[in-house]
């Protein structure tokens, strides 16, 4: 049988706000266990949650971003459930009037192609803290300091029909909140997590088959994995006669499979209803519009533009703006080297990027600032340097040695230019190899390659290139 | 002259400032009648003698230097509902016997700045559920005027320490009628200020969206005195009205001619007893002479407030109560064999049978399949209520009526048949639904037992209400009146 894979996932993005949601501590990552957490934060009897307009602008960023609809009202709600890392018993939430309901997230997959996903909601609520259960003796630690930091939990359409599909939804949505400075989007810190809600059903039913929700995936590749396995996980268990439980299932990446955690039977009844200690989150038209001035230019504009206004193609304007920081990083390069956008464009994504890997850092972090980049490229677009001796400087400038011009002129590598020069260098090295120049004189080409290497060697790489060519072709053919 | 326990706070502040008494003579006065005398009546969980002596010398220091204002070096206590840095905040429960918050409550923080003394914290059923200060983990306390009768609840404490003389005024809560009708029952007067007025944060939470602090003291301007100080904005508190609070002092004296007084006919029905009726009509027949018009309106929804009542407020506090789960704070239970057994066992121990009740119906109402039936539907009837006052508050200035159908009832009573004190509560309770100020004031006896009358305002109205009780409380002397055994 021909099966369909139905996916929709939720996304947590945890809300780039200095202090939590309901309390004024810090959200900072990684400090001492439930040194950031207050009397609101351990649910302390009497303590009560005062919301952080900061996460509602942020909400409302997104929103906008996506041409949702933004509820003018909306209402936190409590979901009511005892865990030893939820201090209250009950999280606070969004349920019947989310902050931004419906919306539509358009979608650009590897090949070109596009794709539409509904978005279902995006709501505000609170994390939870976290468990530890190593280093305790058969105890649990509990450490609060996660408890109350904001998250915006974006829920899609059951749209997406394969993992593929899934990952480049979820790759979207990461741009974009990056893009707005909504959310850091580091996943191994747990700032952006997802959760797929998997699926099939034979190819052609209208209704849904029952799906199982995949949680603990913490990389874009692990999400392709996951569902992959999940989907043929699934598609046995029907194959063989079987049907899928309704359950939450976590990933676990280092055997790349899918376990049940909890059955729908043990689901939780969360009696949400709203909180009573809060009041409706109402938002007039000036604040909706001020926000709205504040958005910055969203990836696919921004795409757009490097296409039609600096003619680069689909596949580099793509790369270029995949992360805002990169695309400012091109557009500042280029402004200050003011050269041919395709030569800027090349050096980000082939010299800088690969450096980056290399040393396993952002483009934040770059030793070679955007203005240096523009320093060495204008070098490149006014012939001072061939691309051999710019790939020389810009090691040295990674290297902390200063800018291209300092780099250019301590270590004497201008390109030689003078044409009277270059024929000097070009006669002298033909003089010591007269037999070469006669063969290929007498027709043999294959000795040009010799020729032009010997040449380059005598100028110890300093000539430009074309020149060199041309000079050599010249004295050979006369 | 009256005996000093027996004086007004403006009397005190008199005293204080002429120098005729010392804050901690002041003090040790109370703290000796409360050693003395609280044995009987069981309306103290904590004394805090020590921390009281302290404070009263930093009130005296800043009564020599002149840094005074109305309340320096006045006593009072506070239900053990509201959290006090340092000194055990037990809410009535086992649940908190071992807790000691690390914050003062909003309210305990302004009376405090106020310089205030604080004699201890007053006892009141198990989290504030219950209207007759039974259901308390530290046993009942009873009521001064008849120690077989109970005081009132949930803060009966409050109201028996009051009328004994045992504290000069303190501060209340009020859910369903818990500074009222213990105040009606104790002979004292006590204000449930406009949802919003006075602060929540650090106020142990029953049912969120009905909870209100208030003052309680022998007189509505004793009453106005601390409302002054506790009422407000709080940042901490996102349901505090922005409302910019008054001088609820400066318009006391206002003559009530011309005041127009609504008297709904469904708090004189059937259920009303009759002693206690013949009372309240004499209390506004004293209003008509004052210059009042009198009036009957109707609330035709009221006898929906009690069932609205008690679907919204254990749905709130099943959710609110869940934080005491054993893992952080308050009672956990011995050995644990795993987690379910800790939250299980924590809970079983530490809850009394009225919490559990409650949070029992209030879970089963927010339960998925019966929410819409229950909590949703009770929220509509909750609409109607309001609906009702606004309308009624439109054609009159304010409503009066008892506070309870009866005086207080023997110990032991209601504790047989949970749904009879429930009922109890009928008119009192559709104020919080509605969000209403009310003051409780006494005007006479039944039964040999206090009778209070009920004054129910516009929202933020709380001016006037005092305003009425004192002009009656100047006609009258039953807020004088002193319990025989506590004179």
């Amino acid at each position: 049988m021909q099966w369909e894979t139905v996916i929709g996932l939720e996304i947590h993005a945890q809300l780039a706000t200095k202090s939590k949601i309901f309390s004024g501590s810090s959200t900072a990552f990684g400090a001492e266990p439930n040194t950031q957490a207050n009397v609101v934060d351990l649910g302390m009897p009497g303590s009560l949650p005062v919301l952080n307009a900061e996460a509602v602008r942020l909400a409302v960023t997104f929103g906008l971003a996506i041409n949702a609809v933004v509820n003018r009202r909306s209402i936190f709600a409590r979901k009511n459930y005892f865990y030893p890392d939820l201090p209250k018993g009950y999280q606070i939430s969004q349920m019947d009037l989310p902050i931004v309901a419906r919306g539509e997230v358009h979608v650009e997959m590897d090949d070109g192609t596009h794709k539409t996903v509904g978005l279902t909601r995006a709501h505000l609520e609170e994390d939870a803290g976290k468990s530890l259960h190593e280093d305790f003796h058969n105890m649990t630690g509990i450490d609060l300091n996660r408890a109350g930091t904001p998250l915006l939990e974006i829920v899609s359409d059951p749209d997406m029909r394969s993992a593929k599909e899934a990952v480049a939804y979820a790759k979207t949505i990461h741009s974009l909140v990056r893009y707005l400075g909504m959310c850091d989007g580091n996943m191994q810190e747990g700032s952006f997590r997802v959760d797929a809600n998997v699926s099939v059903r034979p190819k052609g039913q209208a209704e849904f088959g029952t799906r199982a929700e995949v949680k603990n995936v913490n990389s874009f590749r692990f999400l392709e994995r996951a569902i992959n396995f999940e989907v043929e996980r699934q598609i046995d268990v029907l194959e063989g006669g079987g049907t899928v439980v309704q359950e939450t299932r976590l990933y676990d990446p280092d055997r790349d499979e899918t376990r049940s955690m909890r059955s729908k039977e043990e689901a939780h009844d969360y009696r949400y209803f709203p909180d009573p200690d809060l009041l409706p989150v109402v938002l007039g038209e000036a604040f909706i519009e001020s926000v709205r001035a504040g958005l910055p230019e969203l990836p696919q504009q921004k795409k757009q533009r490097f296409v039609e206004h600096y003619a680069l193609s689909a596949y580099d304007a793509n790369l270029l703006t995949a992360e805002r920081e990169l695309a400012d990083y091109f557009e500042n390069a280029l402004k200050v080297a003011g050269c041919e956008p395709k030569l800027a464009a090349n050096w980000v994504m082939g010299e800088v990027s690969a450096a980056l890997n290399k040393a396993g850092l952002d483009i934040a972090h770059s030793p070679v600032t955007a203005n240096m980049l523009g320093g060495l490229l204008a070098r490149i677009a006014d012939n001072t340097l061939s691309g051999k001796l710019a790939k020389e400087v810009f090691e040295a400038m990674w290297a902390g040695e200063g800018d291209a011009d300092a780099i250019i002129e301590k270590k004497g590598l201008k390109q030689i230019t003078d044409e009277g020069a270059i024929a000097a260098i070009v006669d002298a090295a033909l003089a010591q190899f007269p037999e070469q120049v006669a063969e290929f004189r007498s027709g043999k080409d294959k000795v040009f390659g010799f020729l032009v290497g010997q040449v380059m060697k005598a100028a110890k790489g300093k000539a430009n290139p074309a020149q060199l060519n041309a000079v050599l072709k010249q004295r050979l053919e006369s | 002259m009256s005996s000093l326990h027996c004086k007004s706070l403006t009397e005190l502040r008199g005293m204080l400032d002429e120098k005729q008494i010392s804050a901690q003579e002041l003090a040790q006065h109370f703290i000796q009648r409360i050693q003395t005398l609280d044995g009987a009546l069981n309306s103290f969980v904590s004394v805090t003698a020590e921390q009281a002596l302290l404070s009263a010398q930093q009130a005296d220091r800043r009564i020599a230097a002149g840094e005074v204002n109305a309340l320096t070096g006045i006593p009072l206590a506070h239900k053990d509902i509201f959290c006090t840095q340092g000194i055990k905040t037990s809410c009535g429960s086992r649940m908190l016997d071992n807790f000691i918050a690390p914050y003062d409550a909003t309210v305990v923080e302004r009376l405090q700045q106020a310089g205030t003394v604080m004699l201890g914290k007053l006892n009141m059923d198990e989290f504030a559920m219950g209207s007759t200060s039974e259901s308390s983990f530290y046993g009942a306390t009873k009521n001064p005027w008849d120690t077989q009768a109970v005081p009132g609840g949930s803060s009966g404490g409050s109201a028996a320490a009051i009328a004994a003389g045992l504290t000069p005024v303190a501060t209340g809560t009020d859910t369903g009628g818990s500074i009222r009708q213990p105040a009606a029952y104790c002979g004292i007067t006590g204000l449930k200020p406009t949802y919003g007025r006075v602060s929540r944060f650090g106020m142990i939470a029953y049912a969120s969206s009905l909870d209100q602090g208030g003052p309680m003291a022998r007189s509505a301007e004793d009453c106005a005195l601390l409302l002054n100080v506790m009422a407000g904005f709080d940042p901490r508190d996102s349901t505090s009205s922005e409302q910019a609070s008054e001088d609820y002092s400066a318009q006391l004296n206002v003559d009530l001619t011309g005041l127009k007084i609504g008297l709904p006919r469904e708090y004189f029905g059937a259920g009303l007893d009759a002693g206690v009726a013949q009372v309240i009509e004499a209390a506004i027949a004293e209003f008509r002479k004052l210059g009042a018009e009198v009036c009957e309106v109707s609330l035709p929804n009221s006898e929906l407030a009690i069932p609205a009542y008690y679907v919204i407020a254990p749905a709130e506090a099943s959710s609110n109560l869940s934080r005491f789960d054993g893992v952080r704070f308050g009672h956990r239970c011995d050995a644990p064999k795993d987690l379910t057994d800790l939250y299980e066992r924590s809970r079983a121990e530490g809850f009394g049978d009225e919490v559990k009740r409650r949070i029992m119906i209030g879970t089963y109402a927010l339960s998925s399949g019966y929410y819409d039936a229950y909590y949703l539907k009770a929220q509509r009837v909750r609409r109607l209520i309001a609906d009702d006052f606004q309308r009624v508050l439109s054609e009159v200035d304010v409503i009066m009526g008892p506070v309870t159908p009866s005086v207080a009832p023997n110990l032991g009573e209601s504790l047989k048949d949970p749904v009879a004190m429930y009922l109890s509560d009928i008119y009192t309770v559709p104020v919080n639904l509605a969000g209403l100020p009310a003051i409780s004031i006494p005007v006479g006896f039944a039964q040999g037992r206090p009778v209070g009358l009920q004054v129910i305002g516009k929202a933020f109205a709380e001016s006037r209400l005092l305003n009425i009780a004192h002009r009656f409380q100047q006609a009258t002397d039953w807020h004088r009146q002193i319990p025989p055994a506590f004179k």
